[in-house]
Order: C-alpha cells, then structure tokens, then sequence
C-alpha cells in the first residue's frame, strides 16, 4: 500500500517534469519583441506586481500585439521556483528576460552567464553584477514618499503619522524614510510611527498595526507593499487620510486616498528595449525618479484636498525635480 | 519611552487587539484539537482556511449577506475535512505528507478562483462589530470585551464548547478512547471511522471559519495565501496547549498579546530593531513550549491509521 502511494507520487512528479519542459521555440530575429517576466506576487496585487504588468501592457498597447509579446509568471514567492522559470524562459530564447525582485538577484547573477545571447533585467536593484547581458533597475521612491510625508504632515491634526511597513529593507524602507524626512521637513515637531510586520503578505498583522497607530493618535496613515490592503480597509472605517505607494489604490479607499506615488516602469523598459534592439544586451542601471516622470503622483479626486496643501505638495515635486529640495535619508 | 507602554490606553489596546487576533488560531486550533484528540493530525488546516477565507469572501461579494457567506465557508471547510477524513481514515494515507498536499491544494485553489472569479483587490461590508449595550460603555473592559464582531465572540464560544463535548458526553469519551486505544474502542463496539470522520470533518468546519473570520469579519478582503500560515502556527498551538481547549485559548491569546504588544513597541517607538520584535512572539512561544513540555502526554494513536487485525 504505501510503496504503491510513494510509487504514484514520484511517478506524478515525473510526468509533472516531462511536461513542463516541453518544446524549445524559436527567437528568431524579425519577428515581435518577447519579453518574460517573473514576479513574486500576483499581477493583480495593487503594489509591486501589478507596476511591471501594467507597464508591460501599456507598452503592448503603444507597439501592437504583433510587435510585442509578454508572458508572465506570477506568485513566485518561492525564490527557487522563480529561479527555475528565470532559467526556462531564457532557454526558450526570449528577447528579455525580467526577473522582478531584488530576491531573485542571487539566482540571476548564477544565470545569466549561461546564456550570453539572452538579455536579463531585474530590480529594484542598482547592481549589474558587471555583466553585458543584465540590467538593473529601481525606483528613488523616498521622492514620492517625500512628496506623501509633506502631504500627510499638512493635513494632520494631532501631529502624529502611521506607518505600515513590511520588511526594513530596499525599496520599503526608501519609501519609508522619505515619508519620514518629508513629514517632518514640514513639520519639524511632527512625530512618525513607524512599524515593520516582519512579512510582505501577512494582511491580518498589517490591519492590526494599522488599528494599533490610529489608537495611538496617528490621523494619517501611509504603507507600503501587498499587505496594506488590511491597513487600507481600517484607514478606511475609520476615516483617517491614506497614502499610497507603487500603485494607484484609490479604489479600495475612495473617500480616504490622498495621493499615491505611481510607479511606471516603462521609462526604463523603453529604454532597455530599444538598446537590445540595437544590440546592447545590458550593462546599464536605470532609476525611476519624479523628475524622468518614471515617479508620478496621482491625486485621488474624491479627497477634498484643501488648495493651499495641493500647491505645497505640487512645490515640494518642483523642487525635488530641479534639485532645491534633496531627500535626504540614512542609508 | 518605556514608560508609555504601560499606560492604561496602551495596555487596553494590546488586550482588545490581542483577543481580536486570537479569533483565527482559535477556531482552527479548536478544530485541530479534536482531531487529534481522536488520533487524525491534520496538517492542511492552513489550505482549508484559505478555501474557507475564499469562499465567504466570494458569497458575500455576490450576495451581500454575510451570513451566507460563513455558511459557504462551513460547508466548503466541511467538505475539505470530509475529504481528508477519507484519504486518512478509510485510505490510511500517511498524515503528515497528505496533510500537506491538502494544504498546497487550499493555497493553489483558492488563489486561482480568486484569480478567475475576481481578479481584482476588492473589499466586502463584513459581520459588522456589535457594541453590547452597557458592557461595551464600561471603561477599559468594555473596549477590551465587548465591542467586537459576533465571530469573535463565537471563538471563544467555542473553547467551553469543545471542553463540554470532550469531557462531559459520551461522544467525548469515544473520541478519546479512539485516539488513545483504538484497538480496544473498536472491541467496544465504537466505530474508530465513524468518530475519526465525524472529528476531522468538524474540524475542517472549523478551519473554514477560521479562514471567513478573516476574510469577511477582521479584514473583509481576499488575496493570495491571506492566512499567511495561521493553520500551522494553529496545529502547533494544540501540542502547545497539550490537547486541552482551555490550553489552546491560553497559547492562542499569549501568542496574540505579544503579536500586538510588538507592534506597539515598534509604533511607540521603543528602539528595538523591528526584526526583534517581530521574533518575539515566536520566541516566547518556543520558550513556554519548552518549559511545559513532557507536562501532556499526546494521544497514543496520533499519526497512526487504525487497521482492524486479524
């Protein structure tokens, strides 16, 4: 009985396997650009995933479906698995291969030298590993963070901000720290709570955290990654202004989205497609910022944004674009 | 700073939001309890949460009705229980690999209904918090106690409930002597399956409550893998609580309280590196586990498929 079991579980797997790694296809040249992508969380996640696939079908839209090929996969929260589909889709020749998470750099630095002809991107990252055929990208999002912080500090009556973060490091903690030095660049007296719940997916522990600041007296709250739809959706009952990062999350929060920091990452796709095309396969960083307009600030117009806040807000991007304002944030 | 924390809004907030965390680890736990108590480990808790967390949230967002939407939840947390009722009592698969193949199905599942059916983030309108009239408006323990959603109340409903079953009725008897001696029930004339279907199918009843407390009463949202491991941290918390219920509600709560308490910590802004804080409760959890351990003894015939002999 359980060697039959054992037997049909291995003999499962291996048919699993086999059918898997079917059919090699051709990348010749002439035909449309294709382009594979890996991503940690699902494209529909109002953050992070959701970014690169809209910026993939904004850049479909601009060159034609047969001009232009994607194919995505996402939910590889398991750096292993995504590190196997990295390797797939390179052998299956496309143009470029996106491995969206700075989680993944380990396994592209491991990969890409096997495959010369393929050109990798992958981000948030600042580092090329030195090879030809990788590039980087990442966001300045302590810019937008910045600009939410000047926003959050103005409107806040008590003098106390909530931050929901997931994990202190990279892209989270620039939003956060630029939050920070932006709020209290307003406000020098200003007190920002910040908490980070260890998990870029535990929505339980972020709704709580967020109910945790509001007590504390925080009247304006702010997060960044997947998790904060749980932080949202208290913001939201309670009526206390949310600020957002990554995406444009006013519809979960219609009465209470302030503004969202927008990344589009076609500024640097375009960019990167046009160099393959021209037959340079990496080599070369990019970095969203406000003033490439890869950073956008969307304001939610259902929030009655008081004008004097709305020119403050619109001064502080003018400034961080030509330089007057730096932010300025630990590293 | 450390001062702040022991302020009387302070602490009343890490009681109300401790007990509010615990709802989900409850119902699992008090679920997974019974099944073990009869022998069954069930370690797909987690998968059956997340179909459970699913299908609530999906009724509700087509009906509105929050209450049908936790009927879809018992009834698909009831089927998945059925089913591992069946690949471990009458197919006597091993439990902890089948465990986590109904786990992996739960996670795979859900996500891809999700992905199919709703595609989108969206938010539903929940069990609302009931306000008890004139307990809520006591100070400090009316916050604390009384000011929370009906599913909250249900968990802790449930721990005398289960004490009640286990240790006041005959079928109580039968579910411990099934998973103490199965041999010997079964010479008694007690159906060893019978009971073990009837534990693990309330059990997984229990997991798909779990998993709508979250989805249509704590957060009113779905995404992929929402539990977020709350099902193995509610199997651990049965060995923590020695296969007792009254256990169970101490660990679960412990857990909780140091859950909120590090997140005030942090929003306090005590200078503790957040990864610290974040390993406290795992760390407090280990820690009591270690100084009770060896004080229960787990039911004889966990893990092991009864086959009559002979």
């Amino acid at each position: 009985m359980k060697k039959i079991f054992v037997l049909s579980i291995i003999l499962l797997i291996a048919l699993a396997l086999a059918a898997c790694s079917g059919g090699t296809s051709d990348g010749g040249e002439g035909g449309p650009f294709r382009v594979a992508v890996v991503m940690p969380s699902p494209i529909n996640d109002m953050a992070f995933s959701q970014s690169m696939y809209d910026a993939l079908v904004k850049i479909q839209n601009e060159m034609g479906e047969d001009n232009f090929e994607f194919v995505y996969s996402d939910s590889m929260f398991v750096v292993d698995d995504a590190s196997a589909a990295i390797r797939d889709y390179a052998s299956q020749g496309y143009d470029l291969v996106i491995a969206h998470g700075s989680q993944y750099g380990a396994s592209l630095q491991e990969i890409a030298p096997d495959f010369p002809e393929v050109s990798f991107a992958w981000g948030t990252a600042g580092d090329t590993f030195g090879l030809p055929n990788v590039f980087a990208y990442e966001a300045y999002s302590q810019e937008g963070g910045y600009v939410n912080g000047v926003i959050a500090a103005a409107l806040s009556n008590s003098n106390i901000l909530g931050v929901v973060g997931p994990i202190e490091v990279g892209d989270a903690k620039l939003y956060v720290d630029g939050f920070t030095a932006g709020a209290v660049a307003t406000k020098p007296d200003i007190q920002v709570n910040v908490n980070y719940i260890g998990s870029f997916s535990d929505v339980a522990l972020a709704s709580e955290a967020a109910q945790t600041h509001i007590k504390a007296g925080a009247d304006a709250l702010t997060g960044t990654a997947q998790m904060v739809v749980g932080a949202i959706g208290v913001a939201e009952e309670a009526g206390v202004p949310w600020f957002g990062t990554q995406a444009n999350q006013t519809s979960l929060a219609p009465d209470i989205e302030v503004a969202s920091q927008v990344y589009d990452w076609t500024v640097a796709l375009d960019e990167i497609i046009n160099l393959i095309k021209s037959g340079t396969l990496g080599g070369k960083a990019y970095a969203l910022s406000l003033e490439n307009d890869g950073l956008l600030i969307e304001y939610n117009d259902g929030f009655d944004l008081p004008a004097d806040v709305k020119s403050l807000a619109e001064d502080t991007i003018k400034g961080i674009e030509d330089g007057t304002i730096t932010v300025e944030i630990a590293q | 700073m450390l001062t702040q924390l022991f302020t009387a809004s302070v602490i009343v907030g890490i009681l109300a939001s401790g007990i509010r965390l615990a709802t989900p680890y409850l119902y699992a736990a008090i679920g997974e309890t019974l099944g073990q108590r009869s022998g069954v480990l069930n370690l797909g808790v987690d998968g059956i949460m997340l179909m459970g967390a699913f299908s609530g949230f999906y009724v509700v967002l087509l009906t509105g009705n929050y209450w049908l939407g936790l009927l879809a939840a018992m009834i698909v947390g009831g089927l998945m229980g059925l089913a591992t009722a069946f690949i471990n009592v009458t197919l006597q698969a091993n439990q902890g690999i089948s465990g986590i193949g109904i786990y992996l199905f739960g996670l795979g599942m859900s996500d891809l209904l999700f992905q199919k059916l709703v595609n989108n983030v969206e938010t539903v309108s929940g069990f609302p918090d009931i306000h008890i009239p004139f307990l809520s408006d006591i100070p400090y323990i009316g916050e604390i106690f009384f000011n929370q959603t009906i599913i909250v109340y249900g968990a802790y409903l449930m721990v005398p409930l289960a004490w009640f079953l286990l240790n006041k009725t005959t079928l109580g008897l039968k579910i411990q002597s099934v998973g103490e001696n199965p041999a010997a029930a079964d010479t008694l004339g007690v159906s060893v399956s019978g009971v073990r279907y009837f534990t693990v199918t309330v059990g997984g009843i229990l997991s798909g409550v779990a998993g709508a407390s979250l989805s249509i009463a704590l957060l009113n949202v779905f995404q992929q893998n929402l539990t977020n491991g709350i099902g193995f941290i509610a199997v651990a918390l049965v060995y923590f609580g020695g296969w007792r219920p009254l256990g169970v509600l101490f660990g679960s709560l412990l857990f909780s309280m140091i859950n909120s308490l590090q997140i005030w910590v942090q929003v306090l802004g005590i200078p503790i590196p957040s990864d610290i804080a974040i390993m406290l409760p795992y760390i407090l959890t280990i820690l009591v586990l270690i100084a009770s351990s060896g004080r229960f003894r787990q039911p004889a015939a966990l893990t092991k498929p009864y086959e009559r002999s002979g």
